[in-house]
C-alpha cells in the first residue's frame, strides 16, 4: 500500500514536470540539442534502478551514485557530490530511527567515531570542493576501485570474538545487548581496538566529504572487523553514522553553491523508492548474483571516473 | 515502531526526534519541488537555464547566476528554486536538533563524557552549517 502511494505521488510528481516541459523553452540555451527536462527524468530512472540495486547489492545509495552520475550525466562533479552527500544523508536519515529504536544501531557506539568522521568530513568536503575535477575524477576512479577490492575481499563476521574490551571503550562504556530476531536469543556484545578505530574514521570522514559518498562501504569493516562489533550492529551503526558525518560535509557543499534542487530532489525521491522496491525484491533475489552486478558496476563507473580524470575517456 | 527494551533513553528520544524531522524534511521536500516544477512562484533561475549551470564549478555558478554563499539563499525564498533549499536546510539541520535534545538527557544522568561529546558535535556541525567555510573564488 505504502509502495503504491509512494509511486502515484512519484508519478503525479514527474507528470507535473513534464506539464511544465510543454511550457518552458524546448531546447537547452547552451549547447544541446537535448532538451533540459531530459536529464532530470533520466536522473531519476537511474537513481531508482540504483536505489533498488544498493539494497540488493547491500550498498549505500551515495556510493554508486557518485561514479555513476559522475560519469554518465553532464552535470559538475561538484553538484553530483552535493547530491550525493543528500542521497546518502536521506537514506541514513529515513533508517535512522527504525535501527536505533530496534537497538540495532548503537549511539554510544556511533558517538565518538561520528565526532572524528564529521569533523573530517568538513576538511574533505573543502579539499574536493576547491580540487579541479579532473584531480577529483582521478582519486574518486581510484577510491571506486579500491572499494571493488575491499569488496571482493572483505569477509564478514556475525559475531566476531572479542575476548577484552579495550580501556577506551570501557571507559565510554561502549557494549550493548540486542535482541536477535531469527535466533530468538539477546546478544551481548563488546569491542575492541576503539583507538585504531578512531585514527581511521579520520580517513573514512575525509573521504566521504570530498566524494560524496557514503561511507558504509568502510564503516562496516571498521566496525565489524576491527572492532568487533556484531554485523547486524555495525551494519546499523555504520548506516545511522553516515546521518551524522555526511550532515556536516552537505552543509559545507550547500552552503559553497554544490546544491541544485534540479538534480537533488529527483536523486532523493528515485533512490528512496529504489529502496523501497529493493526491499519487496530482497525476498527473491539471488544475492550472490546481484552482489556481482554491483561490483560490475562500480569497476565500470570507477574506470570511467579515472580515464574520464586522465582525460582518456571524456 | 517496537521499542527493544535494552534500548537506552537518549537513543529512544534521539530516534523519535529524527523520525520525526526525516518526515517533515522528506514531505515538505517533494511539496516544494512540486511548486518548483510547475511554476506556481517563479525561479530565480529559469529553469531552462540550469544546463548552462550544472556543467559550471560551484564557485564559478554563484559568480556567473549572481548568488552569494552562505544563507544568501534565504533572501530568495520566495523564488521556487531557493524555497526547495527550505526542506534541504531541514534535513540537514535534523541531526543538530537531536544532539541538542539528548544534551540534558547525558546531564541528568551525569554522563560527562557524552555530554561534552554532544556540546562538541553540536559546535561541529553548527560550524559546517554557519556558511563561515568558504571555498574556491568567492
Amino acid at each position: 500500500m505504502k509502495i503504491r502511494a509512494l509511486g502515484v505521488v512519484f508519478l503525479l510528481l514527474f507528470s507535473l514536470l513534464f506539464i511544465n516541459c510543454a511550457y518552458a523553452e524546448s531546447a537547452t540555451p547552451a549547447d544541446s540539442s537535448i532538451p533540459w527536462w531530459v536529464w532530470p527524468l533520466i536522473l531519476f530512472v537511474a537513481t531508482f534502478i540504483l536505489g533498488v540495486l544498493a539494497v540488493l547489492g547491500g550498498v549505500g545509495g551515495g556510493v554508486l551514485f557518485v561514479p555513476i552520475v559522475g560519469g554518465f550525466f553532464p552535470f559538475n562533479m561538484d553538484f553530483v557530490r552535493g547530491a550525493g552527500l543528500f542521497v546518502a544523508l536521506s537514506g541514513a536519515l529515513a533508517a535512522g530511527p527504525g535501527l536505533l529504536k530496534k537497538g540495532f544501531a548503537d549511539l554510544r557506539l556511533a558517538m565518538p567515531l561520528a565526532l572524528i568522521a564529521s569533523a573530517s568530513s568538513i576538511i574533505g568536503a573543502m579539499i574536493g570542493l576547491a580540487l579541479p575535477s579532473n584531480i577529483v575524477n582521478i582519486a574518486l576512479g581510484i577510491t571506486i576501485l579500491m572499494i571493488v577490492v575491499i569488496m571482493l575481499l572483505a569477509k564478514k563476521s556475525e559475531y566476531p570474538e572479542v575476548k577484552k574490551a579495550d580501556a577506551l571503550s570501557q571507559a565510554l562504556r561502549i557494549s550493548g545487548i540486542y535482541h536477535e530476531i531469527s535466533t530468538g536469543k539477546e546478544i551481548e556484545w563488546k569491542v575492541h581496538r576503539t583507538p585504531q578505530a578512531l585514527f581511521l574514521f579520520v580517513a573514512i570522514g575525509i573521504m566521504a566529504g570530498m566524494f560524496g559518498l557514503g561511507a558504509g562501504w568502510a564503516n562496516v569493516p571498521v566496525l565489524n572487523l576491527l572492532m568487533g562489533a556484531p554485523l547486524k550492529v555495525s551494519v546499523a551503526t555504520s548506516k545511522f553514522l553516515l546521518s551524522i558525518t555526511d550532515t556536516s560535509a552537505a552543509w559545507i557543499y550547500l552552503n559553497n553553491g554544490a546544491v541544485l534542487p534540479m538534480i537533488v530532489v529527483p536523486s532523493i525521491i528515485g533512490i528512496m523508492l529504489g529502496s523501497v522496491v529493493g526491499v519487496r525484491i530482497l525476498a527473491v533475489a539471488k544475492p550472490k548474483i546481484v552482489r556481482y552486478i554491483v561490483i560490475g558496476m562500480l569497476l565500470f563507473a570507477g574506470l570511467r571516473a579515472l580515464l574520464k580524470g586522465l582525460g582518456i575517456w571524456k | 515502531m517496537t521499542v527493544d527494551k535494552n534500548v537506552k533513553e537518549e537513543q529512544i528520544v534521539y530516534a523519535k526526534w529524527l523520525d520525526w524531522g526525516m518526515k517533515i524534511g522528506l514531505i515538505l521536500l517533494i511539496l516544494t519541488f512540486i511548486i518548483y516544477i510547475t511554476g506556481i512562484l517563479s525561479p530565480q533561475i529559469p529553469i531552462s537555464e540550469l544546463p548552462k549551470y550544472w556543467k559550471m564549478k560551484a564557485y564559478e555558478y554563484l559568480l556567473s547566476a549572481g548568488l552569494h554563499p552562505g544563507w544568501a539563499w534565504l533572501k530568495l525564498i520566495i523564488k521556487s528554486d531557493f524555497l526547495n533549499f527550505v526542506p534541504i536546510a531541514i534535513l540537514g539541520g535534523i541531526t543538530i536538533l537531536c544532539y541538542i535534545r539528548i544534551l540534558p538527557i547525558f546531564l541528568k544522568k551525569k554522563d560527562i563524557v557524552y555530554f561534552i561529546f554532544s556540546i562538541i558535535e553540536c559546535f561541529i556541525l553548527i560550524l559546517a552549517a554557519s556558511g563561515i567555510l568558504h571555498i574556491g573564488g568567492h
